[in-house]
C-alpha cells in the first residue's frame, strides 16, 4: 500500500483498492490526531461513525502493520472544497473497546457514536452523553455485535413447526 | 427508579413503563455546568465562538422552569419523535431529543438476507423516498461487485429517483401546510402524489416501498405508454406548484410564522454534519448530484437551489423549488431516455429470462442459485452516498465474500439533522418548535432504523 | 335487572341498532401512524380514498376522544409500552386495527426489536395484511370493522374480554400491565 501525500500524514498506514476509496489505518493513539489533520486540511464535515464487529471475519484484508482487533471504528470524512471523501478505520480492541470520542472535533458525530455505542458496547472517551439512544433504557446486551443472536421467533402455522 | 423527585407522585405504572432513565432531559437541578452550557453554542465548540455567560442562566430555579413532553405518539405527521422541552413560559431552554421508538434491527436484519433481498429491508427505512434508499444500497453491492449497469437502466433509475423526490417534497409540503394550519394544502399535496404513485404501482407493482432498484439494474422496465403518463404528471404538477405559491407563499400569516425564525449559520451548520435542504438553506451549495455526479446527473441539466438566511422560510422555498427542479429532470429523462437493457445481463448477477429455464440446464442452474442462495459479493469494504431529499444518504458495506453481508450500516440523513433541534429551538417558542421539526423534516423510519 | 340480561327483542331493538348504527357512523380514529402505514394512512384520509365518507376523516391525537386505534406500523420494543398506555387511555367502546404485516404479526421484521404482533400488547378486532396495505385495503378492514359493530354486543367491554390465543381461560385482562413487552432473546 502506498502513503497517498498529501492526505494522510506520515506514519499512518493507508490502503486504496478499486472498491476501497482511500482509507487509513490510525492506532487509536493517532486517531484524534490524524482526523484533526484532515480536519484543518479541508475535510468540514464528518457524515458517519460506525462501528464492525470483526467476529466472524476476522481474517479480513488489512496492510501490513495494523494488529487487526475484534471491534473497529470506522469514520468516514467529506471534503466540499476537494470533493473527496476518505475513511478512517481504527481497531477499537477485542475485550473492552475503548476509543477517543470525535465530538470535539465534530459536534455532530454526537449521535451516530452514542449508536455505535449503543449498537456494540465500544465506549468514546470525551463523549459528552454516551447513553442508550437507539434501544430501552434497560436493555441488556448490544444488539449488532456478532455474537446477540438476531432474535427469531420460529412461526408456527397450526401446531406445525417450520423451519422459519 | 432511585430518585424518586422525578417520577410524579401519582402511582409508579402510568411513568415506570414509558419512562427512559438517562436517555431523558433531567431537571436543572440534577444537571452539571457543561450540559447547561450547552443550551447555546458551547456544545459547537466552534472556533471564535465564545459562550457568552449572560446567555445560560446557571442560577436559574428548577421552578421557573417547566420540562414538558412532546411524543412518542403525537399526530403522525412525522413519525414517533419524543422531544423533552425545557420551557420557561412559551419559550423553549433546552430540548433533548429521545428516539429509538421505530428502532427495527434492520442493520442486523440485513445481515441475514441475500444481497437481491437487502432492498426489501433498505425500502423501508425512508419510506417517503424508498427508491432513493434502495438506489444507495444497490450503488454500494454494485461498486463491490464491479459490475456494470447498462445505460437504460440507469436512467431509469434517475427517472424514479426524481419521481420519488417529488413525492417525498409533496408529502412534506402537506405535512408542512398542515402543521402550520393549513390542512387544504394536506389534501393538495396528497393529492398530487397519487399521481406519482399510480404510476409507481403501474411500474413495479407497489405504491409504496417499490422492491424495484436492484443490484445490477432495476427490477422491471417502464411500461408502455410510459412517457404520456409522466407528461400528464410534469404538467400537472407543474401548474400546481405555482397554486401553492398563491396559497402558501406570499401569505402573509405564513410568511411571519416562518421567516426568520429558526435560523442557523454555515459553519453551524458544518459542525453539526447537516446535510440537505438544511445545509442548503444556510448558502452552501452542497448536492450530490452536482458535487459529485452519479448515475446520469452530469448529462442533465438542473439548478441546486440555495437559501440565505438559513430560516425556516427558506427550507420551505428550497424544497418548492426543487419540486420544479426535479420535474424538469424528469422532462429530460424522457428525452433522452436511451433504448436497451435494464439489468446487467452478468449470469452471476441476474437471473436468465424464465422462458430460458425450460430449454437450457446452465439457466435452470443459473436461477437456482441466484434464488436460493444469492450472487456471492467479493471481500471488501465502501461507503457510497445519494443525495436524498432529506440529505446525504449513503451506506457502508463490509462483505465477505458470502452471499449475505457481512455489515450494512446506512447513514441516514434525518439521524444526524435532528442533531440540529437543540439549536433550533433555543429561544423560540413552542408553536415555532412545531414548525422547526416539521422544516427539519426527519422521518423516523431512517433515524432508528 | 343487568342491562346484559335483555333479550334482543321487539323492544330493544330498535334502540340497539340505534346504538349500533350511531358508533360505526362516526369512529373516531386516533392516529397511531408509526411508519410507512401511516403514510398510507394519511393517503386513506386524503382526496382519492376519502376517509370522510364515513365518517372517519377527523383523527383525534387524543385518544380519549377516540374510537378506534388503528396501529399502523411496526411496534419497537421502546414503543410497546407507550402504546399499552394510549390504548388503556382510550373511553370504551374501543377497537383495534392492526394495520400491515408488521402490526400484525411482526411482518419482514422477525428479530429482537420488534414485538411481533401488536396483538401481544392490545386485543386486535381486524388485521389487514399488506406491506402497506393499499388505502383500498384499509377501507376494506375498516368495513369489516363496520359489520362488526353492526352485528356485534353493544354491552361488550374490552377489559373482560380476552385473547384466547394467548391462552387465558376468561380471566380478568387486567390493562396496566402487560402480558408480554420484551420479546426477542439473545443467543
Amino acid at each position: 500500500m502506498i502513503p497517498l501525500p498529501p492526505l494522510a500524514p506520515p506514519g499512518v498506514l493507508t490502503d486504496e483498492a478499486p472498491a476501497c476509496d482511500v482509507a487509513c489505518f490510525p492506532t487509536p493513539a493517532q486517531y484524534v490526531d490524524l482526523v484533526a489533520a484532515f480536519k484543518a486540511d479541508g475535510f468540514e464535515m464528518c457524515v458517519d461513525v460506525c462501528g464492525v464487529d470483526y467476529l466472524e471475519h476476522f481474517d479480513r484484508a488489512l496492510p501490513e502493520g495494523v494488529t487487526p482487533t475484534r471491534f473497529e471504528v470506522v469514520a468516514n470524512l467529506l471534503s466540499l472544497s476537494k470533493k473527496r471523501r476518505v475513511r478512517v478505520r481504527v481497531q477499537a480492541g477485542s475485550e473492552s473497546p475503548r476509543v477517543d470520542s470525535l465530538f470535539h472535533l465534530y459536534p455532530g458525530t454526537e449521535a451516530p457514536e452514542r449508536e455505535t455505542f449503543d449498537m456494540f458496547g465500544i465506549l468514546f472517551d470525551g463523549h459528552p452523553d454516551l447513553t442508550r439512544i437507539l434501544m430501552p433504557e434497560d436493555w441488556e446486551g448490544h444488539p449488532l455485535r456478532k455474537d446477540y443472536g438476531v432474535g427469531h421467533i420460529p412461526i408456527q402455522f397450526k401446531e406445525a413447526p417450520g423451519p422459519r | 427508579m432511585s430518585d424518586n423527585s422525578r417520577v410524579a407522585e401519582r402511582p409508579d405504572r402510568l411513568t415506570g413503563e414509558t419512562s427512559e432513565g438517562a436517555q431523558e432531559l433531567v431537571q436543572r437541578l440534577d444537571t452539571s455546568r457543561d450540559e447547561l452550557g450547552r443550551e447555546v453554542g458551547a456544545v459547537l465548540r466552534l472556533d471564535g465562538v465564545t459562550l457568552d455567560p449572560s446567555e445560560v442562566d446557571y442560577e436559574r430555579h428548577d421552578d421557573e422552569t417547566m420540562i414538558i413532553n412532546m411524543g412518542p405518539a403525537h399526530p403522525s405527521t412525522h413519525g414517533v419523535l419524543r422531544l423533552m422541552l425545557e420551557l420557561d413560559g412559551e419559550f423553549v431552554l433546552r430540548t433533548k431529543v429521545v428516539i429509538g421508538y421505530l428502532h427495527t434491527g434492520m442493520e442486523k436484519t440485513g445481515e441475514t438476507l441475500s444481497y437481491v433481498q437487502g432492498a426489501t429491508n433498505v425500502t423501508r427505512m425512508d419510506y417517503l423516498s424508498p427508491v432513493i434508499n434502495e438506489l444507495s444500497y444497490s450503488l454500494t453491492v454494485e461498486r463491490l461487485l464491479g459490475v456494470d449497469v447498462p445505460a437504460r437502466a440507469t436512467w431509469i433509475r434517475m427517472l424514479m429517483s426524481e419521481l420519488n423526490r417529488v413525492s417525498s417534497h409533496l408529502v412534506w409540503m402537506a405535512t408542512n401546510g398542515m402543521d402550520l394550519g393549513s390542512t387544504s394544502m394536506m389534501i393538495y399535496g396528497l393529492r398530487e402524489r397519487e399521481l406519482i404513485l399510480a404510476f409507481f404501482e403501474k411500474t413495479a407493482g407497489l405504491r409504496l416501498n417499490l422492491n424495484y432498484v436492484r443490484p445490477g439494474g432495476v427490477a422491471a422496465d417502464l411500461p408502455d405508454g410510459w412517457e404520456d403518463d409522466i407528461e400528464v404528471i410534469c404538467n400537472t404538477i407543474e401548474e400546481r406548484t405555482y397554486e401553492y405559491d398563491q396559497l402558501l407563499t406570499g401569505q402573509p400569516i405564513f410568511r411571519n410564522r416562518l421567516i426568520g425564525v429558526g435560523a442557523i449559520t454555515a459553519e453551524e451548520a458544518l459542525a453539526l454534519c447537516l446535510t440537505g435542504p438544511l445545509l442548503r438553506s444556510t448558502g452552501v451549495p452542497w448536492d450530490l448530484r452536482r458535487s459529485m455526479p452519479y448515475l446520469a446527473y452530469d448529462q442533465v441539466d438542473f439548478d441546486v437551489i440555495v437559501g440565505t438566511y438559513g430560516d425556516n422560510f427558506d427550507r420551505y422555498a428550497i424544497r418548492l423549488n426543487e419540486i420544479r427542479e426535479s420535474i424538469r429532470i424528469i422532462r429530460q429523462c424522457v428525452e433522452k431516455m436511451p433504448a436497451g437493457d435494464y439489468r446487467s445481463q452478468d449470469p452471476k448477477v441476474t437471473p436468465p429470462p424464465r422462458a430460458r429455464i425450460g430449454e437450457s440446464m446452465e439457466a435452470l442452474i443459473h436461477h437456482f442459485k441466484l434464488f436460493t442462495e444469492g450472487f456471492h459479493v467479493p471481500a471488501g469494504e465502501v461507503y457510497s452516498a445519494v443525495e436524498s431529499p432529506r440529505g446525504e444518504i449513503g451506506c457502508y458495506m463490509v462483505a465477505d465474500g458470502g452471499p449475505k453481508p457481512y455489515r450494512i450500516h446506512v447513514r441516514a440523513p434525518s439521524f444526524t439533522n435532528l442533531q440540529a433541534m437543540p439549536l433550533l429551538m433555543r429561544g423560540a417558542s413552542v408553536s415555532d418548535a412545531i414548525t422547526m421539526i416539521s422544516t427539519v423534516d426527519p422521518v423516523l423510519g431512517e433515524v432508528d432504523r | 335487572m343487568a342491562l346484559e340480561d335483555l333479550q334482543h327483542n321487539f323492544l330493544t331493538a330498535p334502540i340497539e341498532d340505534l346504538v349500533r348504527w350511531a358508533r360505526r357512523a362516526s369512529v373516531w380514529p386516533a392516529s397511531f401512524g408509526l411508519a410507512c402505514c401511516a403514510i398510507e394512512m394519511m393517503a386513506a384520509g386524503a382526496a382519492d380514498f376519502d376517509l370522510a365518507r364515513f365518517g372517519m376523516e377527523v383523527f383525534r391525537n387524543s385518544p380519549r376522544q377516540a374510537d378506534l386505534m388503528i396501529v399502523a406500523g411496526r411496534v419497537s420494543q421502546k414503543m410497546a409500552p407507550v402504546l399499552r398506555q394510549v390504548y388503556d387511555q382510550m373511553m370504551e367502546p374501543k377497537w383495534v386495527i392492526s394495520m400491515g404485516v408488521c402490526a400484525s404479526t411482526g411482518g419482514l421484521f422477525n428479530n429482537y426489536a420488534i414485538v411481533q404482533g401488536v396483538d401481544q400488547i392490545v386485543p386486535v378486532d381486524v388485521y389487514a395484511p399488506g406491506c402497506p396495505p393499499s388505502p383500498e385495503t384499509l377501507m376494506h378492514a375498516i368495513l369489516t370493522l363496520h359489520e362488526q359493530i353492526r352485528t356485534g354486543e353493544i354491552m361488550k367491554r374490552r377489559a373482560q374480554g380476552t385473547p384466547t390465543h394467548l391462552g387465558h381461560d376468561g380471566g380478568v385482562w387486567t390493562p396496566e400491565v402487560p402480558v408480554t413487552v420484551r420479546v426477542g432473546t439473545p443467543k
